[in-house]
């Protein structure tokens, strides 16, 4: 017997990254990891940072990686509405190295017209997105 | 029968005028290509969102957010996104039409109607319609920006806050396809509710953290992402439409060219012709 399935949308503000039958999917929501399943009940968060793992119909995997966003589970369809969101194999590593240095930087050294909170989101999307590369090289 | 000479200088200017409206109609297919990408980008998020605000509408909430309220409709609001040039045949002349023709339902009904205009062509016709006009903006460009337009939401928005407003309508034309655009109006606030009837029975969400931030976050996206997706959809439309008008004006005027043609060719054949008896009429005379 085929697996449950339900229906995943993932939209950024630019794109449709994914539509499609999932087994099961993980995001990071604002109070932490969690895990979607068919037949969830009806659930509404706020996401981080981080990245959304799915499984696709036939045991397939696919990493999205987004930079926060809503969360919405309804009996029959997933959504998540990203700000950003960006496939995982087409993540730049250098480029999230150099903005985590960058923002790593900024805090260290804060100038006059020095943003905490924005320094901070700046530094975690880099984090996120060098975890989730590194978890896709294993 | 006109002169040789003016016929001639009527097909010169014909053959300017056709000189522009081609290159219009070129420009208008390039820009509409860009155009159209851009509302192709935009369009999964906005149509997600409206799919996540019409379950949020017919949930049974433990917050009751202000903009979930259906309250009696005493004064609405239209904001009316339109092109800032003109050319572009009956686009903007059938959107207002649409629009009037609705606002006429509401006054029928006592209700009073203010307007945001975005875009000079709305700006200018809704002064000239009177009523109250409440924000106007003009001079989108084709690329538009979030920042542009939140600023004349934001206006209406606080309206509908203090009471001032009890229901919003966003106007825009929807791009079909390159030959069909159709005005639309959708409703902005309150929150309109899907059809769907696997919703209505009773039911609340689960929330992570609590209901109020996760909501006031989702309605700034929401508000923001429709009023955006209008724009580019109506910008998209404006260009396919300038495209169309232009082509067929390209066209008309080919039309008539040739026909002046004609006209020009006869009347030079009918002074040739009548040279020649005179000559004749003269030779036979000596």
């Amino acid at each position: 017997m085929a697996a449950m399935t339900v229906h995943l949308d993932v939209v950024s503000a630019e794109e449709q990254v994914f539509s499609g039958r999932v087994e099961t999917i993980q995001v990071t929501g604002s109070e932490g990891e969690l895990g979607i399943h068919p037949g969830h009940a009806p659930l509404i968060t706020s996401l981080k940072p981080g990245m959304v793992r799915l499984v696709k119909q036939h045991g397939e995997e696919e990493m999205i990686y987004i930079a926060g966003g809503v969360l919405e589970v309804q009996p029959g369809t997933v959504t998540v509405l990203a700000d950003t969101a960006v496939r995982a194999e087409d993540l730049d590593e250098q480029a999230a190295e150099e903005a985590k240095r960058r923002a790593e930087e900024h805090i260290a050294n804060p100038g006059t017209d020095f943003d905490y909170a924005e320094a901070a989101v700046e530094l975690a999307e880099a984090i996120a997105q060098l975890r989730l590369i590194r978890k896709l090289r294993k | 029968m006109a002169s040789g000479k003016e016929i001639k200088g009527k097909i010169g200017s014909i053959k300017n005028t056709q000189k522009i409206t081609s290159a219009m109609e070129m420009v208008a297919a390039s820009k509409m290509k860009k155009a159209q990408d851009r509302m192709a980008h935009g369009r999964p998020y906005a149509d997600n969102m409206l799919k996540v605000i019409g379950h949020i509408a017919n949930g049974a909430l433990e917050y009751r957010h202000p903009y979930l309220e259906e309250r009696e409709v005493k004064r609405v609001g239209y904001i009316v996104i339109s092109t800032d040039r003109g050319l572009c045949g009956g686009l903007n002349t059938n959107e207002f039409k649409r629009v009037t023709q609705d606002i006429k339902g509401w006054q029928e009904k006592d209700v009073e109607v203010a307007f945001a205009a975005l875009g000079s062509k709305a700006c200018a016709f809704f002064n000239r319609f009177g009523g109250n006009v409440m924000a106007a903006e003009s001079g989108i460009g084709d690329k538009p920006s979030v920042s542009d337009i939140v600023g004349i939401v934001r206006v209406m928005i606080n309206a509908f806050d203090n009471g001032e407003l009890d229901r919003i309508y966003l106007v825009y034309n929807k791009f079909v396809n390159t030959m069909a655009q159709e005005p639309v109006i959708n409703q902005l606030l309150p929150l309109p509710k899907s059809e769907d009837e696997a919703l209505q029975h009773r039911w609340d969400y689960i929330y992570e953290p609590d209901p109020k931030p996760i909501l006031e976050a989702l309605m700034t996206r929401y508000i923001e992402s429709q009023v955006y997706q209008g724009v580019v959809e109506n910008a998209a439309s404006e260009q396919a439409a300038r495209m169309v008008a232009m082509k067929a004006a390209t066209d008309n005027a080919g039309n008539l060219i040739d026909e002046l043609q004609l006209v020009y060719n006869k009347a030079r054949q009918a002074a040739i012709t009548q040279e020649i008896s005179e000559i004749v009429g003269g030779a036979a005379a000596v």
